[in-house]
């Protein structure tokens, strides 16, 4: 069947099966490799990426179900020369060890604070409620979500300011 | 995982969905949010032909009010519910009930009428509705009838729902300012209940202590005739079934039911 949808702001047309999962189309026919296949069961949210703004988990959405929305990966909210704020605060932070988790966290991020731009440190725990980390304990990822708020919505780290404190070591990354 | 093949078929209008419903018969399934039918396609514990997907008919989507009534089309998402003003005026219960179903994403995705049809006794909205003496509107190829939550489960997974019929909206008596408490016990954050406990308006409900939502009657009763909420709520697991498996056995189960109770009469949200 055709689907027509957005990934990343490009516009789509796609030809797959119905039964194609979200998270197969993203990684396997478009290459964007961010979301992560973890428990395949809805729970550990490495999967995540945002449909139409909110996060979901791509592997219990089916492309077809998709059609017409806008699907956003980490792919598609910073590079590795231009990290979004969550990006760059999950890097000032130290909110991450292995990695695997990371783009889900992100994207998770990403979404509760479109919805919540000042959430406390509960609210952030509780908006993380569906994304396991099974390295760092999730206290550097806490750290980086509240980092990313205040440098989005108080003056003094504004958004630019986080990006370019962080733009010599993205670049150094970028390259490497 | 990857469920088996089935054809796709998406539904302009609930009209639609019924007559597709009607012209597929067993072999087709409803799809909504998806995030009680996927996950089951994918362990091929449902293996339908035919998927009738109604999550982008509009009809079926939204809050509103009909007289008193709070009324929620079925495919409003968790979410949504959680989020709204109105429910949080008229039925603040099942606000608070939305909010505590999986995780975010899974919010952003399920729907109540998905929720509702799935009949998971251990479910949160199913247990909220029966709590707040809900009823569930349901549309087949002859018309609508309306159903209350404490006849729409029949049984495990199973519901008062003809295969013909379509769950369409959620009918919630409106009542502003009644107290409540809502009570969910879990292993972790995103789980299901082991037993949860909920009480407005002199009704109590509990989850996963039988295979369908139950009200917990005794303890109503004698709400009624004016033991204090510690009495009443010591009655709580009087006529339940609870089942057992790894996480509690049938003692254990009682005990929390009348914990849970306890703290749900006094008004706890938890």
């Amino acid at each position: 069947m055709q689907v027509k949808l957005t990934v990343n702001g490009e516009p789509r047309s796609a030809d797959v099966e119905p039964r194609l999962l979200l998270v197969h189309y993203l990684r396997e026919q478009l290459g964007l490799r961010a979301a992560n296949v973890g428990c395949d069961t809805t729970s550990c949210g490495a999967c995540t990426v945002l449909l139409d703004g909110e996060s979901v988990k791509s592997c219990t959405v089916l492309t077809a179900q998709a059609q017409g929305q806008h699907v956003t990966t980490a792919e598609g909210v910073g590079t590795p020369a231009s990290l979004s704020v969550v990006q760059a605060a999950f890097r000032q932070e130290h909110g991450l060890q292995c990695g695997f988790c990371t783009p889900g966290m992100v994207m998770a991020a990403t979404s509760l604070l479109a919805e919540n731009p000042r959430p406390t440190e509960t609210q952030v725990r509780e908006g993380l409620e569906g994304n396991f980390c099974r390295c760092t304990g999730y206290h550097n990822i806490v750290r980086a979500v509240l980092a990313a708020s205040a440098a989005m919505t108080e003056g003094g780290l504004g958004e630019g300011g986080l990006r370019d404190s962080q733009a010599g070591p993205a670049d150094q990354a970028a390259g490497q | 995982m990857i469920p088996a093949s089935f054809d796709y078929l998406a539904a302009g209008s609930a009209a639609e969905a019924i007559a597709l419903l009607a012209e597929h018969g067993d072999d087709a399934k409803l799809l909504a949010g998806g995030h009680s039918l996927l996950p089951m396609m994918k362990l091929r514990l449902a293996t339908p032909e035919v998927l009738i997907d109604i999550g982008r008919v509009e009809e079926l989507s939204g809050i509103t009010t009909d007289g008193a009534d709070l009324v929620i089309g079925a495919t409003t998402r968790h979410a949504e519910l959680a989020a709204s003003a109105l429910v949080a005026e008229l039925a603040p219960l099942l606000a608070h009930a939305a909010a505590q179903v999986g995780d975010p994403q899974i919010r952003h995705r399920g729907t109540i009428g998905g929720s509702l049809a799935h009949a998971d006794p251990a479910a949160d909205l199913p247990m909220a509705l029966v709590a707040l003496g809900g009823s569930v509107v349901l549309r087949g190829p002859d018309g609508s009838r309306t159903v209350s939550a404490d006849d729409f489960f029949t049984g495990y997974f199973e519901t008062a729902l003809d295969p013909g019929e379509l769950l369409t909206a959620v009918r919630v008596p409106g009542a502003p300012g009644q107290a409540w408490g809502y009570q969910k016990f879990t292993r972790r954050a995103n789980d299901w209940a082991i037993v949860g406990a909920a009480a407005a308006g002199g009704r109590i409900a509990l989850a996963n202590m039988g295979p369908v939502p139950v009200r917990a009657r005794a303890a109503e009763e004698a709400l009624a005739g004016g033991a204090s909420p510690a009495q009443a709520a010591e009655l709580a697991a009087e006529g339940t079934s609870p089942g057992e498996d790894i996480h509690a056995d049938r003692a254990y189960r009682e005990h929390l039911a009348r914990v849970l109770t306890r703290r749900a009469l006094d008004g706890q949200a938890g």
